[in-house]
């Protein structure tokens, strides 16, 4: 790993530029910035109170998957904030499933038993997988309401039955904030939590920390020299990286990837069309992307 | 593949008895199974048509891992257990084959244009299961790479889709380890082309039992044991989709 130096300024280190090798993950920012719950993690400090970017309507949404089907987009991504906010996510994931698979990232608190019957519905009129990635940071109520706020556990954990009862195996997607040696604990903890809730197969997914948004504060910001330059893609996989095959579609455009929305560098143009073109690698949150890969899409390969 | 010999011999004779003009195995020769050079050697004295995968990629070229494009631990910790064993077990003029094998065959059928591959026609370890896999992203790899048919594999599970525009795409399934449905048998498919292509998915059934006593011989893992008796996958199954996943047992 290069190391930078603390006396280079910025404008003389040399950021890569990233090409799009294809546009297989198209994400939508469905529910823009506001959320139920304001995490002390969040990488875009969404909350009820951030409107930096709305709801998307169902026809903004379609104006995207229309546009997506001669680029040949692969997978679709529903994110926010918090999707089921957005009294049109049901109508927007039925359309999304004529076209292809769907995901939806959610904290899964407003998921009552109505919405998941519903869910059920569609997953089963689509020969696409319908996904539903469930966000949960602790594997105890202390541990998981210390970062996501009070009482958001039970409330997550009666979604996830829900998700269950209704045929769904939700992967659950966990931010890391332990230390590298409390894995197996934790890791052990999160499984035997699931089961005791109802899961004979859980399915865990481990995102690294972005230290970026609110996290800052919780735990710190990036270090001087933690940032992505030419010298350190030699010999990398760049498909590991997000913005070499994923674009993210809000209410106000199309940006590089879900992590960036809130850098001015990101936005990259109306149409998926003009969001093709490359992106340099300024951001510290690329150094991240480049150490973890795929820290994004629910699999690899 | 997945080094399953028995299986091979079995398909090989079906495939013969239906009168195949030519058989093609599309690649990951080895992994799983027991005795890899066995299937190797059947398919050269066949004179079978290979197409490599990333697995004889990786075992060509001497890599460290199989590329199989997991990304749990626990996938990860069997698919490397399976490529050392495969690795130690695979004799160096094998390995000097696979090496040379071709990413890709094409074929005419008729008026059509097939291209063989194990993956994608883009990535040779790219998943293409059948709930992530829309209509109009086939239609581009047919666009892209000038096929009317594609034929891959590598998912382990077989389906077919008859796309917009005369274009065909089938994932041809396995014959290395059964569905993860709970049948014991394998399978390969046959693509008939007349006045439009035809696939047709075929059983085969082998000799399990003894396969699975000699993968407990080579003390391979009993999971995988358990796979080849049970017709459950037991490992590898965090990159199943939603539907696929639920299919299964595990």
């Amino acid at each position: 790993m290069e190391i930078i130096p603390a006396e280079i300024p910025e404008k003389e280190i040399a950021h890569p530029d990233i090409h799009l090798d294809g546009l297989d993950n198209l994400w939508f920012q469905v529910g823009g910035t506001l959320c139920n719950i304001a995490c002390g993690h969040c990488f875009i400090s969404c909350s009820p109170a951030n409107r930096s970017f709305g709801f998307m309507a169902l026809e903004q949404v379609e104006r995207y998957l229309k546009e997506s089907l001669e680029i040949g987009v692969k997978e679709y991504y529903f994110t926010g904030g918090e999707p089921f906010m957005n009294r049109q996510i049901l109508d927007i994931l039925q359309l999304t499933l004529g076209y292809g698979p769907a995901t939806v990232l959610t904290n899964g608190m407003l998921i009552k038993e109505k919405t998941a019957r519903r869910l059920q519905e569609l997953e089963a009129g689509s020969i696409y997988s319908l996904e539903i990635r469930v966000s949960l940071d602790g594997y105890s109520e202390e541990m998981n309401d210390a970062i996501r706020g009070k009482g958001v556990f039970q409330k997550t954990l009666r979604g996830v039955r829900l998700l269950y009862e209704y045929g769904f195996l939700p992967i659950i997607t966990v931010a890391k904030t332990w230390e590298d040696h409390e894995d197996e604990t934790v890791l052990n903890g999160f499984i035997n939590t699931l089961k005791v809730n109802g899961c004979a197969r859980p399915r865990l997914k481990i995102l690294p920390s972005l230290k970026i948004g609110r996290e800052i504060a919780r735990d710190r910001g990036y270090d001087r020299y933690e940032m992505v330059t030419e010298a350190m893609l030699e010999g990398y996989d760049c498909s590991q990286l997000i913005c070499s095959n994923s674009r993210i579609a809000t209410d106000r455009g199309v940006f590089v990837c879900p992590i960036l929305i809130e850098s001015e560098d990101a936005y990259l143009g109306e149409t998926l069309k003009e969001a093709t073109k490359s992106y340099r690698l300024k951001q510290q949150a690329c150094y991240t992307c480049y150490l973890y890969g795929a820290i994004c899409s629910n699999f690899t390969g | 593949m997945y080094s399953n010999y028995l299986a091979l011999q079995e398909t090989l004779k079906d495939a013969w008895r239906r009168g195949a003009d030519a058989i093609f195995c599309l690649g990951d020769l080895g992994a799983f199974g027991p005795h890899p050079d066995r299937a190797c050697e059947i398919l050269r004295k066949n004179e079978i048509a290979v197409v490599q995968g990333n697995y004889d990629n990786s075992i060509g070229n001497r890599l460290q891992d199989c590329q199989c494009g997991y990304t749990d631990p626990r996938d990860n910790y069997f698919a490397k257990l399976s490529y050392n064993y495969t690795y130690a077990n695979t004799a160096e003029d094998h390995k000097r084959w696979m090496k040379t094998l071709p990413g890709e065959i094409r074929l005419e059928m008729g008026k059509y244009r097939a291209l063989l591959c194990h993956g994608s026609p883009r990535k040779m370890n790219e998943f293409l299961w059948e709930s992530t896999t829309p209509t109009h992203f086939l239609e581009k790899l047919c666009r892209d790479y000038r096929a009317d048919i594609i034929c891959a594999t590598h998912t382990g599970l077989h389906w077919q889709r008859e796309l917009p525009g005369d274009k065909y795409f089938a994932n041809v399934g396995v014959i290395g380890r059964p569905e993860n449905n709970g049948q014991t048998s394998v399978g390969y498919m046959l693509l008939e082309v007349n006045d439009t292509p035809r696939f047709t998915y075929v059983p085969v059934e082998y000799d399990y039992q003894r396969l699975a006593g000699e993968m407990r011989e080579e003390k391979l893992p009993e999971e995988f044991v358990e796979t080849i008796l049970t017709g459950w996958w037991t490992t590898c199954l965090e990159v199943l989709p939603a539907k696929e996943r639920k299919r299964g047992r595990f």
